[in-house]
């Protein structure tokens, strides 16, 4: 007989660590059906018909977050065999709280206690047969970390399941409370199955509005509620709370023993009082994000991808499979396919991985042990100001060394809100692949000025800013902020077998899902790139051809669109456009088919050997222009993959990309048009388009919203003001 | 009436009322915060806000116009 197992309990009680224990490399991941939160599901060792449903790690079943939705319906609607509820014994009371609801489903409840070796070291003692006997289901003492008691947990959830166990006992409310229950319950006859008609008599109480979408017809409650609320001055929401936390302090006056304190602080609290301290806090906090941009981005990270990319792609896989192919005398169309669509393709992708694995190591590190959530508090005050979480701090910093992985790391933000808009801003972040655009700018038109990079790094901070204003005061994003209520975990020293595993789940699913991308856009561009008409007749192109290219005629045929831009001069806005979409490649890519495209089959990497070239087409203004235009619009295939599977909605996805195309194209308009009025003292219909744009823009910017949004300091003036 | 955001660090109050509506005070009484629990203000934020306080025997930050939603006596 199949039998499943829910796997629930807060986040920090060891949740992950008991999923793993339990199954062993038995584990699939996943997302739950259209969110972007993540769904494990595995197999029981030793049990091959036994699965495990890893639920998210939820703090209560109410209906206002993505996760206790997303965990609610699963119990509800889906009915799993029993309930495994992990609860750490260290922090009894918010624990038992939600097993308080778990036990209303009607579902057998097996209680693990975690951590209670930990427990004991500080003299506290939790008796587990009183809290059996209290609690009415289950209860078994487990140490997840150590393995301890693991089995006999699972095995005890199994044999109730098996026994078709009768739901437990909820536990028990106020006479008065009762009372109300009742009388709804008995409006609900026939209407759910007997075992949850507690359950959505409470829902029905507490005035969720999710609930009644489950009920085959309205129930009102509202005279029930009415009453209750005048006898009990109060809300209904606050007494069913109130009910529970007075239910779990009378069970822990019988249950627990406390140790006479001697005031004495744990070794977490003595951590927590440097990391978080008010003088020593930022300086710490520097330190460690500049640790971890250094290695995973600067030093260890290049370098993996350095030799991923140029070595063993770019002198091994690269031209091995190519002379492979040449030896077997294949056609030169399908070795260029294979080895510069496909292989190259695939390097592309897993280029990205060696230095995205250091990253998700660190990640995983500073999240096991109890310091991400210290980043968000102490982060926290800047970022919400632009509705983005504290946490947002860390995706932007990785971007600019790499979007990809900046992307990915936003996964650690838990509201849904924040996380999309992170995802939706952090290539703005000028990334090192972009340098050399910006060098090649800065050199062919400003005499190689130094605030050229600077500003490209203001115009990318403003960005951020600015949309996170403006965006959070659109419909998409409207409502209130996420609530920071957040718990701030004792520090743990985190366990390799745990960091390990979270590194490579999250490597693993960006190789899976976004490599699927990136591989298909690499191989559609290599076809628009490497074919054509030349003298008439359709074929494959040289490199030095690439003026004939279908991508060309593609070029061709949309720079009317960036005129306004200001990439016609000479008639060779074209080759603007086309560097613009190689650039989707990678961003270093523009330089070299700029080089291509001016007749150099080989430029430096800045792309000096163009720079007069370059500045006969462009005037400074539409220069600097594109080079906005090429720091905000849509970021490489790979990060593009990345925003993918990170949003796992495919209307998001586009909404992210051409939002970023939008917003490039505007700034970049507003740049040369105004750019040029003021240089030149040119004035158009150009130019007032451009300040009909500013103008929607502060308005935007501006509108009223909750908060008070100050820093108009536009990013257009600041960056096209010259 | 006084409220949690006016608690100095290094003292304890005790939950009069929650103020506030919806999610973020659902929130708050879900992660422990309900009446006549008394709550320990342990320090602010570096940058001045959020807060962090010790209610049912852990750590739980809180942004200072959520704390002020909060009656304390």
């Amino acid at each position: 007989m199949s039998v499943r197992i829910a796997l629930a309990g807060n986040p920090n009680s060891g949740k992950t660590t008991l999923f793993n224990a339990l199954t062993g490399s038995n584990q699939f991941v996943g997302n739950w059906p259209g969110v972007t939160v993540e769904k494990k599901e595995g197999r029981l060792k030793g049990h091959k018909e036994v699965t495990i449903v890893d639920l998210p790690g939820i703090y209560s079943l109410s209906p206002y977050t993505l996760e206790e939705v997303v965990a609610r319906r699963f119990l509800l609607e889906e009915k799993p065999d029993v309930i495994l509820n992990i609860v750490d014994g260290t922090n009894l009371e918010r624990n038992l709280y939600l097993s308080t609801q778990l036990l209303e489903l009607g579902i057998p409840v097996v209680l693990a206690v975690n951590m209670l070796d930990l427990l004991e070291k500080s003299g506290d003692q939790v008796h587990i047969g009183k809290l059996k006997e209290k609690l009415g289901c289950e209860a078994v003492e487990i140490s997840a970390l150590k393995g301890n008691g693991v089995m006999k947990a699972a095995e005890k959830a199994l044999s109730l399941a098996r026994e078709k166990k009768a739901a437990p006992k909820p536990c028990p409310f106020q006479s008065r409370v009762e009372e109300s229950l009742l009388r709804v319950q008995e409006e609900l006859k026939g209407m759910v199955p007997e075992e949850q008609k507690r359950y959505f008599a409470i829902k029905l109480l507490e005035r969720d509005e999710q609930i009644q979408k489950l009920l085959p017809r309205a129930v009102d409650a509202g005279g029930e509620i009415a009453r209750l609320e005048e006898d009990m001055d109060d809300d209904t929401e606050s007494i069913i709370t109130n009910e529970r936390y007075q239910y779990i302090s009378s069970i822990m006056q019988d249950c627990c023993r406390k140790a006479a304190r001697k005031d004495t602080l744990t070794l977490s609290d003595k951590i927590d009082k440097i990391v978080t301290n008010r003088i020593l806090a930022l300086p710490i906090f520097a330190v460690i994000m500049f640790l971890v941009y250094y290695v995973s981005v600067t030093t260890v990270g290049d370098w993996l991808t350095g030799w991923t990319n140029d070595t063993l792609f770019g002198e091994w896989i690269v031209p091995g499979v190519s002379s492979g192919l040449a030896a077997i005398h294949c056609a030169d169309w399908l070795t260029s396919l294979v080895a510069d669509g496909i292989v190259a393709g695939v390097g592309a992708v897993l280029g990205f991985v060696p230095q995205m694995l250091v990253l998700f190591l660190f990640l995983a590190v500073l999240e096991s042990c109890g310091y991400m959530a210290r980043v968000a508090f102490i982060m926290d005050r800047i970022f919400r100001k632009f509705g983005l979480s504290g946490k947002s701090f860390i995706p932007m910093l990785i971007g600019s060394g790499c979007g990809v992985p900046g992307i990915m790391a936003s996964r650690t933000i838990e509201s849904d809100r924040d996380r999309k808009m992170t995802i939706m801003t952090t290539t703005f972040v000028p990334c090192g692949a972009k340098l050399p655009i910006i060098a090649l700018i800065a050199g062919a038109f400003f005499g190689n000025a130094g605030w050229v990079a600077w500003s490209a790094y203001f115009v990318g901070i403003a960005a951020i800013v600015c949309s996170g204003i403006i965006l959070k005061k659109t419909r998409m994003f409207a409502g209130d902020p996420a609530p920071f209520v957040m718990e701030l975990p004792a520090y743990h020293l985190p366990t390799p077998g745990n960091v390990l595993r979270s590194m490579w789940e999250r490597g693993w699913s960006f190789i899976k899902k976004a490599g699927t991308v990136i591989l298909l856009s690499s191989i559609v561009l290599w076809f628009l790139q490497g074919f054509g008409w030349v003298d008439g007749r359709f074929g494959m192109l040289e490199a030095e051809q690439l003026e004939n290219s279908i991508l060309a005629y593609i070029g061709n045929g949309i720079a009317w669109m960036f005129a306004p831009l200001g990439w016609t001069q000479g008639g060779e806005g074209w080759k603007m456009a086309v560097a613009a979409v190689t650039g989707l490649i990678a961003k270093e890519n523009v330089v070299t088919t700029f080089g291509i495209l001016f007749g150099y089959a080989e430029v430096a990497e800045d792309g000096a050997e163009i720079w007069t070239r370059l500045s006969a087409v462009m005037t400074g203004a539409a220069a600097y222009g594109f080079l906005v235009f090429n720091l905000l619009c849509a970021p490489c295939f790979a990060a593009m993959g990345a925003i993918k599977r990170e949003m796992n909605n495919a209307k998001w996805f586009w909404f992210a990309i051409g939002y970023q195309c939008g917003l490039a194209y505007l700034v970049s308009l507003c740049i040369y048009q105004l750019g040029t009025w003021v240089t030149t003292g040119a004035f158009g219909p150009g130019t007032v388009i451009a300040i009909l744009v500013v103008l929607g823009f502060f308005y935007l910017l501006l509108r009223p919203a909750r908060e008070g949004s100050r820093r108009p300091a536009g990013m257009k003036m600041a960056a096209g003001g010259r | 009436m006084k409220t949690l955001k006016e608690v100095p660090a290094g003292q304890t109050a005790t939950v009069r009322r929650l103020g506030g509506d919806g999610a973020v005070r659902r929130r708050i009484m879900d992660m422990g915060i309900t009446k006549g629990v008394s709550v320990f203000v342990r320090k602010t934020a570096p940058l001045g806000d959020p807060i962090e306080v010790t209610v049912r025997g852990y750590e739980l930050s809180l942004r200072k116009a959520d704390a002020a939603m909060i009656e304390v006596g």
